[in-house]
C-alpha cells in the first residue's frame, strides 16, 4: 500500500513535468501546426535560466588573504558575491539562497524572447512545408541550442539547490496513519505539482475566459474563416508560441533543484513528451495534460520491484507499450479531434 | 620465464633487423614498416582518443589538457612535472628516443563504435603509434579490441570495469586507473569501521559493464563483512529522474543505499535520494548511509553539497602530499589555473609509462614496448610504488578512500581523503574468478 501511494506521487511528479512540457508542444502544433521537436530544447533552456540566475546572483569579487592558501600554495583568494557586499550578508545570501523561485520571474522575458525569435526568425518559414522538413529543422535547432549551452556552460550537470526552507520532506505516512517515515515526499517535489497545477490552470483559463483566448481558439478551428472576419490570426498565433515557450521554460526552471541541469536534459523529455502528446492527441490540450500524467504514473508504477520482477525492463517500455495500444484502439489518441493531421 | 622472455627478446630482434634489411629497397612504401606505424621521420605520433562531446566531455576535456602537459613534458618544455620525481630515469626530455612528440586527438563521444572510428582514423590516416584516453569502460574495451587487431598499443584512460583487465583484456592493452574489485577491497574495512558489519545494502547499479563489476565486486566485499545485500536494482543509462527507483528503498528494511552509478547517473541518484531524506532516516536504529564506490570529483560539483560525508574511493586526488603529485598539480595548476582531476592524472601518467617504456625498450615496437611494461615496478607518479602486472597489464597501487568534504575551501575541495589502503590489500590472483574467461593472448605488431 505505501509502495503504492509513493509511486503514485512519483507519477504526479514526472507526470507534471510531462504535462506542462507536452501542453507547450500540443499548444504550438494545435495553433501554428508546426511539429516542434525543438520544444525540449527550450525546457533544458529553462532550467538553464535558474542557473544563469543563481550565476548572476553569485558573481563576486576577489579580494586576497595572504592567512589562506589555494592549492597552488599561493595567498588564497577569497570570492565574496556583489549581492552580500551590497546588501548585507544576510539579505545577500538569502537571495542567493532563493534564485530558483527568483528565476521565475527572471525567465518569463526570456522565455518569451526566445518563442519570439524562434518562430519568427526560423519555424514561420516552414508552416507551408511538409511535417517532415518541420520536424528536421526543429530538431537540428534543438542540436544548435544544446551545443551552444554546452558550449558556454559545459557538459556536466551543475547543482542548482531549492532554497534551504524547502529542503526535507513531507512525512504522509505520519499524517495517514501508517507507520513513520515510510510514506515520506520531497517538499520541492509537491511544489513542482503545485506549481504545473497553477501553470495549466492559468494557460487554460486564459484560453477559456478571454477575449484573445476565444480567438485563437477559433483560429485553431478555422483558421481562414478567422482570418477573413479581419484578424491578424498570426501575430495571434506568434504569441502563442512565446506562451507555450515561457510554459516549458518555467518547468524547466522549476526541474532545476529536482535534476542539476545539463545540456542535454531537453532531449530526454523530448521523445517522451511527444509520445503523450500523440497518445493525448494532436492538438487537444486537455488529452496533452490527462496523457502526461496518465503515462507518468503508469512508468512510476511500471519501475516496482514486484512488477519488474515479473516483466523485468517493463518500466523502459511502458509508455511505448501504451501508446501502441491507445493509437490501435482509438487511432486520434485519447482526446483527438477529427481532422488532425488526417489531412 | 626469462628464458622465454630471452627468445621472445632475441626473436624480436632479429625480426627487426630482418624486417628492416627486407625493407630497405622499399623504405618509403608502407610495406617497409617493421610494424604498425613505424616512425621513419624525426617524430613521433601519438593518438588521444577522448569523449570531446556528450556528457563526459567536460572530463574528456581535462584528459586532453593532461596529455598536452605530458607531451610538452616529453619534448623537453614546462617544469617537466612528473619527470622529475618518475623512479625510471630513461626519458631525457628530447622526446622519445630523440624523435618529437606530436598528437592528434579523437572523439569518443563515449560511444563505443564512434570510439572505435576515430582510433582506427587516428591509426590509419594519421600514423598513431599509441592510442590513449576515454572516460567509459564499454569505450575502453571497444578500443582495446581495436588496438589489439591493429597492433598498437593501447594506453587505458579512465575504465573502472573489472572486465577491461579482466575477461576483455589483451596483449597489446593496459591499465593503470583502478578497477571495481580494488574499490570494494579498499572501501569494505572503512565501512566496516564505520557503518559496523551488520548492515542491510540495496544496490542501484547502472546497467552496462562497469555498472555490473562494480556491483558484483562491492557486493562481494561487504557480504564479506557480515552485510547482507537486500536488493540489487539495474537501473537504464541515463535515467534522468531516479525517483521511482529511490522510493522502493524506503519500503525495505536497507540502511545502506550503493550507487553504482558514474556522471550524470551519480549526480541524479545521490541528489535525489538525499532529497527523499534517505540521510535522514533511522532504520534498524541506525543511521541510514549512502555509499558511490566510484567517486570522481568533476563530477561531483553537480551533486553540490549532497556529497558531503559521503564515502566512495578514487584513484588519485590532489591533495595528495607526495612529491610526485605535488609537482603534477604544481605544472597542471600553473598552466590551466585549477588542479586536475583523476582522469588528467591516468591520462598523464600513461604517456608518461609508455614513453618511458618505448625508451628502456630502444623500439617503438609494441611487442618490445608491451614486454617493457610486463612486470615493471615504479615509483614517483602520484600513487606510491606501482607494479603494472605482467599477467592481466592491471596496475597495482595504493587506492584512496575517500568522503565528501562537511567544510570545503573551495571550488575544488570537495573530497578529503580518509584512508590510503595499501597495494597488498587490493591485489588479487590473476585467476580470480570476478576476472576469469579471458586471455591477453599475444602481441600483435601488425
Amino acid at each position: 500500500m505505501e509502495t503504492i501511494l509513493l509511486q503514485l506521487l512519483n507519477g504526479l511528479d514526472k507526470g507534471s513535468a510531462y504535462a506542462l512540457i507536452a501542453l507547450g508542444l500540443t499548444l504550438i502544433f494545435g495553433t501554428l501546426g508546426v511539429v516542434n521537436f525543438a520544444h525540449g530544447a527550450i525546457f533544458m533552456i529553462g532550467a538553464f535560466c535558474a542557473v544563469t540566475l543563481s550565476r548572476i546572483l553569485n558573481w563576486s569579487f576577489e579580494t586576497i588573504d595572504p592567512e589562506k592558501l589555494d592549492f597552488l600554495g599561493n595567498p588564497a583568494k577569497i570570492k565574496t558575491p556583489y549581492v552580500e557586499a551590497w546588501f548585507g550578508p544576510e539579505f545577500g545570501g538569502a537571495l542567493i539562497d532563493w534564485a530558483v523561485p527568483l528565476a521565475i520571474l527572471f525567465s518569463i522575458p526570456i522565455m518569451i524572447a526566445v518563442g519570439f525569435a524562434m518562430e519568427r526568425g526560423l519555424i514561420k518559414h516552414f508552416y507551408k512545408r511538409p511535417h517532415a522538413d518541420q520536424i528536421l529543422v526543429t530538431f537540428g535547432l534543438a542540436i544548435v541550442l544544446q551545443e551552444v549551452i554546452k558550449y558556454f556552460y559545459g557538459a556536466n550537470p551543475i547543482s542548482t539547490p531549492a532554497p534551504d526552507a524547502f529542503k526535507g520532506s513531507f512525512d504522509f505516512g505520519a499524517m495517514l496513519g501508517f507507520d513513520p517515515n515510510m510514506i515520506i515526499y520531497p517538499y520541492w517535489r509537491l511544489i513542482y505539482f503545485g506549481f504545473a497545477a497553477v501553470v495549466i490552470g492559468a494557460v487554460f483559463s486564459f484560453l477559456q475566459f478571454t477575449t484573445f483566448g476565444m480567438v485563437v481558439r477559433a483560429g485553431m478551428a478555422d483558421r481562414e474563416t478567422v482570418g477573413l472576419l479581419g484578424i491578424n490570426i498570426d501575430r495571434r498565433f506568434t504569441f502563442m508560441f512565446g506562451l507555450a515557450a515561457a510554459v516549458a521554460g518555467l518547468a524547466g526552471v522549476m526541474y532545476a533543484p529536482i535534476l542539476s541541469p545539463n545540456y542535454h536534459m531537453g532531449m530526454d523529455f523530448l521523445v517522451l513528451c511527444f509520445v503523450v502528446v500523440v497518445v493525448g492527441g494532436m492538438g487537444s490540450l486537455p488529452g496533452a495534460v490527462a496523457a502526461g500524467f496518465l503515462l507518468g504514473i503508469l512508468e512510476s508504477f511500471a519501475s516496482m520491484n514486484a512488477i519488474k520482477s515479473i516483466l523485468p525492463g517493463i518500466d523502459q517500455i511502458i509508455i511505448y507499450l501504451v501508446a501502441i495500444v491507445i493509437l490501435l484502439t482509438r487511432p486520434r489518441g485519447l482526446m483527438g479531434k477529427k481532422g488532425v493531421m488526417e489531412e | 620465464m626469462s628464458n622465454i622472455d630471452l627468445t621472445r627478446r632475441r626473436v624480436l630482434k632479429t625480426g627487426a633487423v630482418a624486417g628492416a634489411g627486407l625493407a630497405l629497397p622499399t623504405i618509403f612504401t608502407s610495406g617497409a614498416h617493421a610494424f604498425t606505424n613505424e616512425p621513419m621521420g624525426g617524430s613521433v605520433t601519438l593518438g588521444f582518443n577522448v569523449p570531446q562531446s556528450g556528457p563526459y566531455a567536460d572530463e574528456g576535456a581535462d584528459e586532453l589538457r593532461a596529455f598536452q602537459l605530458a607531451v610538452e613534458h616529453l619534448n623537453g618544455m614546462g617544469d617537466g612535472g612528473m619527470l622529475n620525481t618518475f623512479s625510471s630515469k630513461a626519458l631525457e626530455g628530447n622526446g622519445i628516443l630523440g624523435k618529437k612528440v606530436e598528437f592528434v586527438t579523437g572523439d569518443t563521444q563515449t560511444k563505443s563504435d564512434a570510439a572505435r572510428a576515430s582510433a582506427k582514423s587516428m591509426i590509419e590516416k594519421d600514423g598513431a603509434i599509441m592510442i590513449s584516453g576515454g572516460s567509459s569502460s564499454g569505450v575502453a574495451v571497444a578500443v582495446q579490441g581495436l588496438c589489439q587487431e591493429a597492433g598498437v598499443i593501447f594506453m587505458a584512460g579512465l575504465t573502472h570495469s573489472n572486465d577491461t583487465t579482466g575477461k576483455d583484456k589483451k596483449a597489446n592493452g593496459f591499465r593503470h586507473f583502478f578497477n571495481a574489485y580494488m574499490s570494494g577491497a579498499a572501501l569494505a574495512p572503512v565501512l566496516a569501521a564505520r557503518y559496523g558489519t551488520d548492515r542491510n545494502a540495496y544496490h542501484l547499479t547502472a546497467d552496462y559493464t562497469w555498472g555490473w563489476t562494480q556491483e558484483e565486486s562491492i557486493a562481494a566485499a561487504t557480504e564479506a563483512l557480515g552485510w547482507n545485500t537486500v536488493n540489487k536494482v539495474r537501473t537504464p543509462l541515463g535515467a534522468g529522474d531516479f525517483s521511482s527507483y529511490i522510493t522502493p528503498v524506503l519500503q525495505t528494511d536497507a540502511d545502506v543505499l550503493i550507487l553504482n552509478h558514474y556522471g550524470g547517473d551519480m549526480v541524479n541518484s545521490l541528489t535525489n535520494a538525499v532529497q527523499f531524506g534517505l540521510r535522514d532516516k533511522m532504520v534498524n536504529n541506525k543511521n541510514f548511509e549512502i555509499v558511490v564506490p566510484l567517486f570522481s570529483r568533476l563530477m561531483a560539483r553537480g551533486a553540490g553539497e549532497n556529497i558531503q560525508g559521503i564515502l566512495g574511493s578514487t584513484n588519485w586526488h590532489w591533495s595528495l602530499q607526495d612529491e610526485g603529485s605535488k609537482a603534477f598539480v604544481k605544472s597542471f595548476g600553473t598552466k590551466y589555473g585549477f588542479p586536475p582531476s583523476q582522469a588528467a592524472h591516468t591520462c598523464y601518467v600513461q604517456t608518461l609509462l609508455y614513453a618511458d617504456a618505448v625508451a628502456r625498450a630502444g623500439s617503438f615496437n609494441p611487442c618490445a614496448v608491451a614486454e617493457a611494461l610486463e612486470g615493471y615496478e615504479f615509483d614517483g607518479l602520484g600513487n606510491g610504488k606501482t607494479l603494472y602486472r605482467a599477467d592481466d597489464h592491471q596496475c597495482f597501487k595504493d587506492v584512496l578512500v575517500v568522503r565528501g568534504k562537511e567544510n570545503p575551501t573551495s571550488e575544488f575541495d570537495l573530497l578529503e581523503v580518509v584512508e590510503v589502503t595499501p597495494a597488498s590489500q587490493v591485489t588479487y590472483a590473476p585467476d580470480h574468478p570476478m576476472f576469469a574467461g579471458g586471455a591477453l593472448g599475444a602481441c600483435n605488431a601488425g
